[in-house]
């Protein structure tokens, strides 16, 4: 599931070869043969049928159902316009709102400024081959490979108050899931914890492929090993630091298993995911009310979407 | 309302005032429309359905969604279907999904392909669905069904008077204590709020936890705010207060929380992150004097602490209303709209219903209650004797907060704002005024 800003990085990088060779392009049309032309029909075909179908229409369909009162239940045409109402008791009446507008931010905020600076300091370290450094980057990359609800079930049995090991080691009564002061921490560190790992492995493999000629050329020039680092190394992967904004930005917004684990997002632990989730999944089946957030969740996304797609255009056309 | 002779008067007040009061506009209303339901879905599903009976017919088997995830009632069920398999030669398959997670994808399981058979809740909740035209009509079931009152046809009959439910069991909901830390401090049981303050603060004092508390799933605490406005404000206040005809915002509303703030120093603290598994174990420690929860708080203890455990209803506050009504949800089975073989879903469902599956509950499961008054209740527990007597003293019955009001409201609304009452109980007002807002905009959608 965590490949997917991968691959948005590298429909990035293909469009400046196209575009500059748009003269060569039309004589090697003619060239292709009746096959290759419905092969290549059917690539481009498919998969913007695809998106379309998966991506665009439920969105548009989550618009429109936003502006509605449906309950899910039944055909279509019973659905009943309400127009902004939705928006108006989220804004309004709707109290969990503000605390998971906030949380989200906050998750934004953890996972940017802690957990992936971290994850590239680890990284680092472990570029140097230091001895047990296999054993290291396993340890730390065990996180990402279990899936968020069974860190849910992990951090339980730490964080429980009667039962966890944390409270019985440390000797207090602290109620790490269910004090709402204390429980966003604490699901911020279960969830960076596991986000480290992610972004070490990435960083990890950007930092294999920088040409080791720079650094010793650097070296040569007499560069310090932190203004090497700083000067040289993180420039140069420039593309690897994209691909981890974007990723942090990504799990930031889709936070949802964790929390839907723990207490299904309230007292706390709000996120707009989880309450989306809480009133269009379950048996309570608020569509429209839900379609309502789920719209501000999306109109949120564009934002970053946005300047995410800005930055790598700008990037092209240079 | 005076107190029921019978067993049979009581359990005709189980039956919700929507079907009780069913006259015979209403009634036809009601066929009417789910005609014109069950003509969408039969439009929607008439591509497959001829293949469906074709295969349907021959084959023996059964799928059963089942809620019961906990191990001890997953065992029961195990063993009933066991009995049914020997019985009918029909092989029943059980799909078992964690009890909440089951019924937060209600919703979309009876939408989608749900299995032949499901497990599910009487009240306002069978009722919903039934009239949605998800449920199937088992009427004829009904008919083959022996010993169950009356009362029990009612409560498992949808707003058209046909049947949607077999019921299985029921539990009433009490204060749980352990005996032997009762006669060692010498407590004795409350019968009005003031001594259920005063035990506390005893308690308090000997270093226990007076009463378990846990809502870190969100549902537990609706059975404190239930019975404290039955107590205080009686049963027909709490059915009109689901249906949304009061307002959250009224004085009696307003009484019920701060009555309950008044006794939220005696709780255990931190109940949002504890889960009723957890409180139960406190009990079961001896860390706490006191449980409010429905029966199946036994299945935390092993089989010889059965007999040590044992509750009293919770006491009166208001002597005008008095203690004798409680919450009792009862817990059963309903067929899908389309099973893949009805005959066999039928045979299933008159098995679960029979006195035999009953007979097997009553062995395995201390736990609850079986809803067939034929089953042999020799076997009963002194615990679950004395849960059918309470049950059978009470004057009313209440199905619980989220099986007797809108789903949306209760999971959406009132979870998180009794979740905030238990975090902050000092802005009662605020929170109500939140609450009423949020049920207009619901109830009137």
């Amino acid at each position: 599931m965590s490949d997917l800003p991968l691959i948005q990085a590298d429909r990035a990088v293909p469009p400046p070869a196209a575009t500059t060779s748009t003269g060569g392009r039309g004589r090697r049309l003619r060239l292709l043969s009746r096959t290759d032309r419905v092969v290549i029909t059917l690539m481009v075909l498919v998969p913007l049928l695809l998106v379309v179908g998966l991506i665009w229409l439920p969105a548009v369909a989550t618009v429109l159902l936003s502006g509605t009162n449906w309950d899910g239940i039944g055909p279509v045409s019973e659905i009943d316009w309400v127009g902004l109402k939705n928006y108006d008791d989220v804004v309004n009446i709707y109290p969990p709102f503000v605390p998971a507008v906030q949380n989200n931010l906050l998750w934004l905020a953890a996972l940017f400024v802690v957990a992936t600076p971290f994850g590239m300091f680890l990284a680092v370290l472990l570029d140097k081959e230091i001895r047990g450094s296999r054993f290291y980057q396993t340890a730390l990359y065990l996180p990402v490979v279990l899936s968020l609800a069974l860190i849910g079930f992990v951090w339980q049995l730490i964080y429980s108050r009667d039962q966890g090991l944390l409270n019985a080691v440390l000797g207090t009564q602290t109620d790490w899931y269910g004090d709402s002061n204390v429980n966003i921490w604490a699901v911020l560190f279960a969830a960076g914890w596991r986000h480290v790992g992610y972004i070490m492995l990435l960083y990890l493999a950007g930092l294999k492929g920088v040409d080791p000629s720079l650094r010793e050329a650097a070296a040569v020039d007499g560069s310090s090993e932190t203004s090497t680092f700083f000067r040289v190394v993180f420039p140069v992967m420039r593309p690897i630091n994209i691909i981890v904004l974007v990723v942090t930005v990504i799990e930031s917004l889709r936070a949802f298993d964790l929390v839907w684990v723990i207490n299904k997002g309230r007292n706390g632990l709000e996120l707009l995911s989880a309450l989306v989730t809480s009133n269009v999944v379950g048996e309570a089946s608020r569509i429209g009310f839900g379609s309502a957030l789920a719209t501000i969740m999306l109109v949120v996304s564009l934002v970053f979407i946005t300047l995410y797609l800005a930055t790598v255009m700008r990037e092209d056309r240079r | 309302m005076s107190r029921p002779r019978s067993q049979a008067e009581y359990l005709a007040r189980l039956v919700p005032p929507s079907v009780a009061g069913l006259n015979r506009r209403s009634l036809l209303a009601g066929a009417a429309g789910t005609g014109a339901l069950l003509g969408t879905g039969l439009l929607a599903g008439c591509g497959d359905s001829d293949s469906d009976s074709g295969s349907g017919s021959g084959s023996k088997t059964v799928s059963v969604g089942s809620n019961q995830s906990d191990p001890k009632p997953k065992d029961v069920i195990a063993k009933v279907m066991a009995g049914f398999q020997t019985a009918s030669g029909i092989q029943p398959a059980v799909n078992t999904v964690d009890h909440n997670t089951f019924q937060e994808n209600i919703n979309n399981y009876l939408q989608g392909k749900p299995d032949d058979v499901f497990m599910w809740f009487a009240g306002y909740r069978m009722r919903f669905f039934a009239a949605k035209g998800l449920a199937g009509d088992v009427s004829d079931v009904w008919g083959k069904l022996s010993g169950y009152s009356d009362a029990f046809k009612k409560a498992s009959t949808g707003d058209d008077g046909k049947q949607y439910f077999v019921p299985a069991s029921y539990y009433p909901w009490a204060v749980f204590y352990r005996k032997s830390v009762w006669q060692q401090r010498g407590y004795q049981v409350p019968k009005t709020l003031d001594e259920l303050n005063t035990l506390g603060a005893q308690m308090k004092k000997d270093g226990l936890a007076p009463i378990a508390f846990a809502d870190k799933d969100g549902w537990p605490a609706m059975g404190t705010f239930d019975i404290l406005n039955l107590r205080i404000n009686g049963y027909q206040f709490h059915v009109d207060l689901m249906a949304g005809k009061e307002a959250w915002t009224s004085d009696k509303v307003k009484k019920v929380f701060d009555t309950w703030a008044g006794l939220l120093p005696l709780h255990q603290p931190d109940a949002l992150g504890r889960t009723w598994q957890e409180a139960a174990q406190s009990l079961q420690q001896k860390k706490s004097g006191m449980y409010l929860l429905g029966l199946f708080v036994a299945q935390q203890f092993s089989n010889d602490e059965q007999n040590d455990l044992d509750f009293f209803t919770f006491p009166e506050i208001d002597p005008a209303i008095g203690a004798k009504a409680l919450d009792a949800p009862i817990d059963g089975y309903m067929m899908a709209r389309k099973p893949k073989s009805e005959a066999n879903a039928k045979k299933l469902l008159e098995y679960v219903g029979s006195k035999d599956a009953a007979n097997i509950t009553v062995k395995n499961d201390p736990s609850t209650l079986v809803a067939n008054t034929g089953a042999d209740t020799s076997g009963y527990t002194a615990l679950q004797k004395k849960a059918a007597e309470l049950v059978g003293s009470a004057t009313e019955i209440a199905q619980f907060l989220d099986r007797d009001t809108r789903p949306d409201f209760a999971s959406t609304v009132i979870i998180p704002a009794l979740q905030q009452f238990i975090k902050n109980p000092k802005d009662i007002g605020g929170l109500l005024t939140s609450i009423e807002n949020q049920k207009k905009s619901i109830f009137t959608a």
